[in-house]
């Protein structure tokens, strides 16, 4: 692999930028890896990369039906945040926003990470109280989070409207060290790390069913031909509950779609990420200007990458009320991903009936956020049996009744 | 716009006047069973890529729940009927057997 730095920058200047290689190698699958993660999205590749970083399991595939980075990884709004409610929540989220403060330097890739601070509005005294109490658990959780006031917020984002039409801005949840980050140099990083490492990433590669023997899995049938495994991963978001159907067991997700959408780029005007869930919208800045935009979920299953048309509606008038001067705003690109939600709202890193076949799932609307902590912590869930940061997340919380219940905590937008 | 029409009042309604129920046709466990029936009942879903039964309500019409067929991967509409039943009709069982053969092999799967 060439290091990505100055010097080779300057090299590579000096002879018409030929010596480039490619980042990552499109293999094609061995007969048999220690460990098979199915899913070349952030959190696979995440989990590929920590297998082999951290505990030493070099010898892994990550497949992928289509292309890598091409499902949810590179359709959501980038938005990093972790103040959660929860304990749990709050230590694998914080974990996850620590890592990537440091992941462009881990990675040799820059995955422009910019913590520029997010806002979640509260536009309700019910938000406010809501609010104070997170400030006052993150606190706990060593999370830098606090309740700031409006005229704050109008310091903070001069192009807010505080005496809205229906909610006035009463106050935010401002956390700091929030922020963005490039969504595809995420995917795009870790599978040069990964590739680098011997690992082998095989796109257009669907699996099409979970191979087991006594209750153990043996690998997995594809389209490109049988790979048998010692230990597997499934990593596949809004398809978990096809490939758990495959492996024999049910999931308490349901696939939903979510839409998010761009604007035409812009002069800068906003350097901070702000929520308002009330309303049911978010909005940040890109570099190239671009305003972009998130709102609520479908209420129904659906598999097409395409959303509903009112909720885009909805969106954009929460929007437009929140902030008047982009009414005039044309949109550029409008899309959906197929997200899998859980009934408390917290993602699932567990065990499942099967032995050796590990589930990462649940993210429903907040996955990309989580990408490093969960990769960290599912890898040492997959190379040990067990992990301090997963250890909420079982599948068996269900059926126990310790949900990790963020729906309240969360609002709607994530 | 998914559009569904209430068996009841007859009405061809678009989805913002309806709200979803998730899926339909669970099996409520009585206070015999086990965790492990309970928890099928409250948490898990079939969540299929394909035909799907679920529940909707006509909240801003007839205010009724009623139960819709519907593709998750295509989204077409195979019909809608009345929600005091514990299976689909055989109506609605006709048109998915024209349209998806093989689909009640997947549905028990």
């Amino acid at each position: 692999m060439t290091r990505y730095s100055a010097f080779a920058l300057a090299r590579e200047a000096f002879r018409n930028h030929q010596g480039w290689g490619r980042a990552w190698r499109d293999a094609t699958p061995k007969g048999h890896y220690d460990a098979v993660i199915v899913g070349a999205g952030g959190h696979g590749l995440a989990t590929a990369y920590y297998l082999g970083k951290n505990h030493g399991i070099r010898n892994v595939a990550i497949l992928e039906k289509g292309w890598l980075g091409g499902g949810n990884t590179g359709r959501n709004t980038t938005i990093i945040r972790s103040n959660y409610l929860q304990d749990p929540s709050a230590a694998i989220y914080e974990k996850s926003r620590s890592l990537y403060e440091t992941l462009s330097q881990d990675l040799n890739y820059n995955i422009m990470y910019s913590p520029r601070g997010v806002m979640m509005l509260a536009q309700t005294e019910h938000e406010v109280r809501g609010y104070r109490r997170t400030a006052h658990a993150n606190a706990l959780q060593d999370v830098e989070t606090r309740f700031i006031g409006p005229e704050e917020v109008k310091r903070l984002v001069p192009i807010i409207e505080l005496k809205g039409p229906r909610y006035p801005v009463l106050g935010a949840l401002w956390q700091p060290r929030a922020g963005t980050a490039r969504h595809d140099a995420v995917a795009w990083g870790y599978a040069r790390a990964c590739s680098d490492m011997g690992m082998d990433i095989v796109q257009k590669c669907e699996v099409t069913g979970v191979r087991t023997e006594g209750g153990r899995v043996t690998g997995v049938s594809t389209t490109r031909g049988e790979i048998g495994c010692d230990k597997l991963g499934l990593v596949v978001a809004g398809h978990s509950g096809h490939l758990a159907d495959m492996a024999g067991f049910r999931l308490p997700v349901e696939s939903v779609a979510l839409q998010a959408l761009v604007s035409e780029p812009i002069k800068p005007c906003m350097d901070v990420v702000v929520m308002a869930n009330t309303v049911h919208g978010y909005m940040s800045q890109s570099d190239k200007g671009e305003m972009v935009i998130g709102g609520g979920a479908d209420g129904y299953n659906n598999y097409t990458q395409r959303g509903s048309f009112h909720h885009i509606e909805e969106t954009v008038r929460a929007l437009c009320e929140t902030f008047p001067m982009i009414s005039r705003l044309k949109m550029l690109r409008q899309w959906g991903g197929i997200v899998d939600m859980t009934g408390d709202r917290s993602p699932i890193l567990s065990k499942t009936p099967v032995e050796n076949c590990f589930i990462n799932c649940g993210w429903g609307t907040g996955g990309f956020k989580a990408i490093p902590g969960s990769g960290w912590g599912f890898a040492e869930l997959m190379a040990k049996g067990h992990s301090p940061l997963t250890e909420a997340f079982g599948l068996d919380r269900f059926r126990e009744g310790r949900f990790v219940d963020e729906s309240v905590a969360a609002g709607v937008a994530h | 716009m998914l559009i569904l029409t209430c068996p009841y009042c007859g009405v061809a309604a678009d989805e913002t006047e309806l709200h979803p129920g998730g899926e339909a046709h669970l099996t409520r466990e009585g206070p015999e069973s086990d965790d492990a029936a309970f928890e099928g009942y409250l948490f898990h879903r079939k969540n299929p890529k394909g035909v799907h039964f679920e529940r909707w309500r006509h909240s801003h019409g007839c205010g009724k729940w009623f139960h819709a067929a519907r593709c998750t991967v295509t989204l077409e509409v195979f019909g809608s009927y009345a929600a005091q039943t514990t299976e689909p009709p055989q109506e609605i069982r006709e048109i998915l057997t024209a349209r998806r053969p093989g689909w009640d092999q997947e549905a028990k799967a």
